[in-house]
């Protein structure tokens, strides 16, 4: 691994993500985005004063589905910025003139990876931690971990971004970014699938989310973010009854990820990306 | 089978480079023996073996499909050899460190189109490691060289295809290479373009910079190459320098009332008949004057006197074309040149 050729190479892509507005565009959106939030939240706070643990459990809810929504921009973006970042590049000619350099087809990889999470996993937090400001600023409401919300929405990000960037190396971007939005989707079901499973005490069901967060760990983020968006321990107790029905939504997370998931997920970009490599070097030019 | 990506890595270069720098800069730019790739089936390189002199300008020709991209890829670890091996600059193919050293234009150039020409050869300064403090040098004499000084703060996406091709080859000269590897330079280029690039050449080979260009212009090699390989259906079927190829001219004479002309003329090359022309091959230099003499002398009168020189594109042809068979066994069978009479 040469550390000062893929520094180059994440040099490269952050210029080129600045420079082809790909940025500019994403902050545009996420203003006018926050911006109409932050007046349903506010409107939301007027017909329902925020009282009981039930309202905050509704205001949760309607923040957990912008923040599905957004999870879905980020994965597009993410699908979209990943998925040309490699293939074309060597069917165009781009990258012989560049490797004929002293530069691995790693090196290529690895710098095209980390330029595109700093971009992603910056714009969610920025993204993320506006949209938290502006509903505590109208609302009032104040998750039980809304620091650590915006990290997994950028980990969950990462994980795709990764696999649209793996699957570039070999297939058509179309291909490659479909299969992450595909994949975001699919994971996504298979969790909402354990959680049933968890709730009917059903082994199939449980185990086929315990597949989908095995072979693709989005959703095992998703979970954590959207129980980092969720009402404290005690507004949900004192909530009582009212709160139980929430427990079956698949926009809620009774408890965050265990620890040994978020390894997994850790894990399975480093895997994934050493999979890339390989793929990439038995590619010929 | 070599991963194709990082063949042989820097290590081996640095073991190589840090112990034995004399040999390294004693070999031969480029040695590569019975270099073969396939893509499944398909034969790309039957066995290379040819050596490049340091310092020379070498053509690599061959008709569409002959192998030749393929090769370059070979020799600059862009693609790693399905059997055979081959020393670029004294180093394995793929050494990192020795792509410092070398000078490359692809035959499909692209660059960043989003980045202005000054900062394409900024990033190429970069990936080369040279030394910051020499970038605008580097940058501003490989502007110059190519043509494109006045343009060099525009977008590389507003550039015709000639000018982005007069790019790719001022990356190819940053950092003042040892040997520079230009497959189809002029492809894109209009006459003046052309003119620019055989120029550059010349003053690459002034510089002794050794040049391996790839083309199948028979014309722009015939006028800037040293010596040539000629490659076909995967193999090397000839290699002969350009003097010997002007040595092998010949002279037609027009002669009448000399029966055995032939028998006369035999003496100083290889005589035929062309008609009413008497052709005289591979005769020696400063010798027509003499052959006219001898003529003359045994009672023939001699009506024109036409001076006739092999071109590289006969040769071409006459390998290529002539002898499809000795062709064939050459791609099957790697290096054994079809004609070996035509070897330096």
């Amino acid at each position: 691994m040469n550390r000062g050729a893929i520094l180059v190479i994440a040099r490269l892509t952050l210029r080129e993500a600045f420079r082809r507005r790909l940025l500019w565009a994403l902050v545009g959106l996420t203003l006018l985005l926050v911006a109409v939030t932050g007046w349903l939240f506010g409107k939301a706070a007027e017909v329902t004063p925020l009282e009981g643990g039930a309202q905050q459990l509704i205001l949760s809810q309607l923040l957990v589905m912008i923040a599905f929504m957004f999870s879905f921009v980020l994965t597009m973006t993410a699908a979209f910025a990943a998925s040309p970042a490699i293939g074309p590049e060597i069917e165009n000619g781009l990258l012989l003139a560049v490797l004929a350099r002293p530069v691995r087809r790693s090196d290529v990889l690895l710098g095209r990876w980390l330029g595109l999470a700093l971009v992603v996993v910056a714009y969610a937090l920025a993204a993320g931690y506006l949209e938290l400001a502006v509903v505590r600023l109208m609302t009032g409401y104040l998750p039980i971990d809304p620091l650590v919300a915006p990290v997994y929405l950028a980990g969950e990000t990462l994980i795709l971004l990764t696999l649209a960037l793996v699957f570039s190396t070999r297939i058509a971007p179309v291909a490659s970014g479909s299969i992450a939005v595909v994949g975001f989707g699919l994971a996504w079901m298979g969790g909402i699938a354990g959680g049933i499973g968890d709730y009917l005490n059903n082994d199939t069901l449980r185990n086929a989310g315990t597949i989908a967060h095995l072979v693709l760990p989005s959703d095992t983020l998703w979970r954590g973010a959207m129980f980092a968006l969720e009402p404290p321990p005690d507004v949900l107790a004192a909530a009582g009854s009212q709160a139980r029905i929430f427990t079956v939504s698949p926009f809620f997370a009774g408890t965050p990820p265990p620890l040994p998931w978020l390894a997994w997920s850790a894990a399975w970009i480093v895997a994934t990306l050493a999979i890339g490599i390989l793929l990439l070097r038995r590619r010929e030019l | 089978m070599a991963s194709a990506g990082d063949a042989s890595g820097a290590s081996g270069a640095a073991a190589q480079g840090g112990t034995m720098p004399s040999p390294a800069t004693q070999a031969p730019a480029i040695e590569t023996s019975e270099l073969r790739k396939q893509f499944g089936r398909i034969v790309a390189l039957a066995g290379l073996t040819m050596t490049v002199r340091r310092g020379e300008v070498f053509g690599f020709l061959g008709p569409n499909g002959a192998g030749k991209t393929t090769a370059v890829k070979l020799l600059l670890g862009l693609s790693a050899p399905t059997a055979g091996a081959g020393r670029v600059l004294g180093a394995p193919l793929g050494d990192l460190a020795t792509r410092q050293r070398i000078g490359y234009l692809p035959e499909l150039f692209r660059y960043q189109g989003w980045m202005t020409a000054r900062e394409v050869l900024a990033l190429h300064c970069e990936l080369a490691h040279l030394p910051r403090p020499s970038w605008p040098g580097e940058i501003a004499e490989s502007l110059a060289l190519v043509g494109l000084a006045d343009r060099s703060n525009d977008r590389v996406e507003t550039f015709s295809k000639g000018m982005a091709q007069r790019l790719g080859l001022g990356v190819a000269l940053l950092g003042k290479p040892d040997l520079v590897v230009l497959d189809e330079p002029t492809s894109a280029l209009d006459p003046v373009g052309r003119q620019d690039v055989r120029e550059i050449i010349g003053s690459l080979r002034a510089r002794g910079v050794t040049v391996f260009l790839n083309s199948h212009l028979l014309t722009e090699v015939e006028r800037v190459c040293d010596r040539v390989a000629i490659v076909d259906r995967g193999g090397v079927v000839a290699e002969l320098g350009m003097a010997e190829l002007v040595r092998e001219s010949g002279v037609r004479v027009l002669v009448t009332g000399l029966p055995d002309a032939g028998a006369i003329a035999g003496r100083f090359g290889q005589a035929r008949l062309d008609g009413e022309w008497l052709v005289v091959d591979s005769i020696a230099d400063g010798k027509v004057p003499a052959l006219v003499a001898e003529l003359v002398s045994h009672g023939g009168a001699v009506h024109a006197v036409v001076p006739e020189r092999h071109t590289l594109e006969e040769r071409f042809l006459s390998l290529l074309g002539a002898a499809p068979d000795e062709a064939a066994e050459g791609a099957r069978d790697v290096a054994v040149p079809a004609s070996p009479e035509l070897r330096p």
